[in-house]
């Protein structure tokens, strides 16, 4: 089982700086999911993990030591990419058991560990069957079989549920946790779309343009966002940005939005003639006829749990997610009321949160 | 606008039957969705409105007018593909336009005008009109599809998956707008998708098509509230149904025929009790909120939780569900005595 340690790790390809400056580490045990939008870096930082990638500068450390120029082959690193490549002409007992075929291990211990495996991921049903006939769902899994049975000290995968429709991506994101609970060993998931961060991964790393924008649990993340990109690619519907212009104070409580203060937890810097947003969660706003913020319902959307009421005001569109049984019509006047606990304000100029009580106690998430 | 009606109709293609005398009424002015699988017979049966296919029998009625064997031409109808289709060597304004300078209606070049900057203002493409459709991103490329359709006024507009090529984000953003200009215009729409979540938010009454027949028709809520069998239920939520065999839990009411309890996500209450029969097994985190796998007794169950509240897996809990729905033996749905005493009170 391993810890990974990355340190001031860059990669250039040409002009092009694909990962500018990466530190952190990965706990060993965790599920560890490297979340962000194509060309934010992700995959080339798993690549370099993993050793199919050289990086420009930094070091990467495995278990505290270094393997930043060793071969992809002596890191011990299980991969599993988006596309499954199997071998169509064996089944799925071979196509499990082949790496380890390869590395000369006993045929009896190959049918032990394939055995145990195919348990593992509930395939035994399938063990003799070939290749060609296998679901997606199936294919994936045996794909998956023949990473984990190599025993690695890590997992890197790729997208590994990238070509799979919705329902069944969300299917197999319980298995993938559940098998990582069972087998417990540290795994390093790429991946663009949030709902499969969010549901699996003990910590996130979210990436944009090559940086780590920030690093933490999932809750952690959800509720107080260090940026714009983290509160936008977040949630869905994503955190709401409410744009306003204003100066404000450290210590001050409320921003004045169209006239009305909005209370927020205390902010801990100033900002002079700030370009602001407020952010706001969607589930953090609820319908108060004195609310500072008004505006019109532009539309609703029925979810059976829950609904969501999409609504314009003066700082643009707002979405809202109210319990299914409040009554709502299109084109209604509205006030709206949040939650002001929860409340963050960004600088949409450098991107960046502004600090305040809300971080505070930010680490404990 | 109109009315349309499809009465009783059937068709086959060799020995799939594709609709089994199918019969359903598109009020003026609404937003119908038929949800159903692949190879339900949703896309035949807006082909067989549209007059692209002949029914074999039964009857298509639009504005009063039965129009069963007439040519498509003659219909009045407006159809919306999956995939757009574009006139590449056409500007976005000309192909808004194309519709409205058909032979046989072709309007005023002024009145086109008008009609094509008002669609492209609603379809949010105003600003691109005289780019070439062959410069437009995917999501714009069906706007301009969307506004090609809108932009005539035909007795209905058929839509067939007009969504599902375009990704999740873009697909939630017209979701919205599609309803909302559906509102605006007070048009009359037939959509059919398999995406439980277009038919939720967007429809005023969603059919539920299954093996080339209507299971239930009824409003979204209706639909997930009260579902008339297994199927149904199944259909719609997200996370699906909980279905238990009866006996799995103790409910004071079941019906004795009860074979099968169904408990939506968000009917499960969950009380931490080390003795609890339940187990957590696995917590999802979604932020807004947290879906908690269960176990009970050998079966799973998922239900929702306030983030707030801190369940880990190995945590065990008492449940107790609020409105049950119950199963008999075929998978309709029976009503226990308290349900049909509410269901007469609201009568």
């Amino acid at each position: 089982m391993a810890e990974i340690r990355l340190q001031n790790l860059q990669k250039r390809f040409g002009d092009f700086t694909a990962v500018c400056d990466s530190s952190f580490t990965i706990e060993d045990g965790h599920f560890f999911v490297l979340l962000g939008p194509s060309g934010c870096g992700k995959t080339t930082t798993l690549r370099m993990i993993a050793g199919l990638e050289l990086p420009t500068s930094g070091k990467i450390l495995l278990n505290g030591h270094d393997v930043t120029f060793k071969r992809a082959s002596e890191r011990d690193i299980g991969f599993v990419f988006q596309l499954f490549a199997l071998y169509p002409r064996m089944n799925v007992r071979e196509n499990i058991g082949f790496p380890l075929k390869c590395q000369g291990v006993p045929r009896a211990e190959i049918r032990r560990r394939v055995d145990e495996v195919a348990k593992l991921l509930r395939i035994e049903h399938l063990i003799e069957r070939s290749v060609s006939g296998l679901s997606g769902g199936d294919s994936q899994r045996v794909a998956l079989g023949r990473a984990i049975v190599r025993r690695a000290e890590a997992f890197m995968m790729d997208e590994p549920l990238g070509a799979l429709d919705s329902e069944f991506r969300h299917v197999m994101c319980v298995e993938l946790r559940a098998l990582h609970e069972r087998i417990d060993a540290t795994t390093v998931y790429v991946t663009h779309d949030q709902i499969e961060a969010m549901s699996m991964a003990d910590r996130i790393a979210v990436m944009n343009h090559g940086v780590v924008d920030q690093i933490g649990s999932p809750q952690e993340i959800y509720d107080r966002p260090r940026t714009v990109h983290v509160a936008t690619f977040i949630g869905s519907p994503p955190m709401n940005l409410l744009r306003f212009d204003a100066t404000v104070q450290a210590g001050q409580d409320s921003v004045r939005l169209n006239g009305s203060a909005i209370q927020m937890p205390a902010l801990r810097e100033s900002i002079l003639d700030g370009k602001l947003a407020l952010g706001v969660r969607p589930e953090h706003i609820r319908f108060a006829d004195q609310g500072g913020v008004r505006g019109e319902i532009f539309g609703t959307e029925y979810m059976g749990t829950m609904q969501i009421v999409t609504i314009d005001t003066p700082h643009g569109q707002v979405k809202a997610r109210m319990a299914a049984s409040q009554g709502v019509r299109m084109g209604d006047h509205v006030g709206l009321r949040f939650d002001a606990e929860r409340l963050v304000a960004f600088d949409t100029v450098s991107g960046r949160a502004l600090n305040s009580r809300l971080f505070d106690e930010a680490g404990h998430g | 606008m109109a009315e349309v009606l499809i009465d009783r109709v059937s068709k086959r293609f060799g020995e799939v039957e594709a609709t089994k005398e199918l019969s359903l009424r598109i009020p003026d002015g609404e937003f119908v969705v038929l949800l159903g699988p692949t190879g339900a017979g949703k896309t035949t049966l807006l082909r067989l409105v549209a007059g692209l296919e002949q029914a074999d029998a039964g009857k298509i009625v639009i504005d009063g007018r039965d129009v069963t064997r007439e040519p498509p031409a003659l219909r009045d109808v407006s159809f919306v593909f999956q995939q757009y289709s574009l006139y590449p060597h056409l500007s976005v304004y000309d192909n808004l336009a194309f519709p409205l300078r058909a032979p046989g209606r072709r309007l005023a070049e002024d009145e086109i005008s008008r009609r094509v900057a008002a669609i492209a203002q609603l379809v949010r493409i105003d600003h691109k009109l005289a780019s070439p459709a062959t410069r437009l991103s995917g999501g714009e490329m069906q706007r301009v599809a969307i506004g090609r359709a809108l932009v005539r006024r035909p007795s209905i507009y058929l839509m067939d998956e007009p969504l599902s090529s375009l990704d999740a984000k873009l697909r939630a953003d017209l979701r919205v707008e599609l309803k909302h200009i559906q509102a605006d215009l007070g048009a009359t729409i037939l959509y059919v998708t398999h995406d439980q979540t277009e038919a939720m938010t967007m429809a005023s009454r969603i059919g539920i098509l299954d093996q080339g027949r209507l299971a239930q028709v009824g409003t979204p809520r209706e639909i997930y509230e009260s579902p008339v069998s297994i199927h149904v239920a199944a259909r719609l939520g997200t996370p699906p149904i909980n279905l238990l065999p009866a006996g799995a839990i103790a409910v004071h009411d079941m019906p004795e025929q009860t074979v099968t309890i169904g408990a939506r996500t968000e009917h499960i209450e969950l009380l931490a009790d080390a003795e609890g029969p339940a187990e957590v097994i696995q917590v999802e985190h979604l932020g807004s909120e947290n879906h908690l796998h269960l176990k009970l007794d050998g079966h799973r169950l998922v239900t929702l939780a306030p983030p707030e509240q801190r369940w880990q897996p190995g945590g065990r809990a008492r449940i107790r569900l609020r409105k049950p729905l119950y199963f008999g033996a075929t998978g309709q749905r029976i009503e226990s005595h308290d349900q049909q005493r509410e269901a007469l009170r609201e009568f």
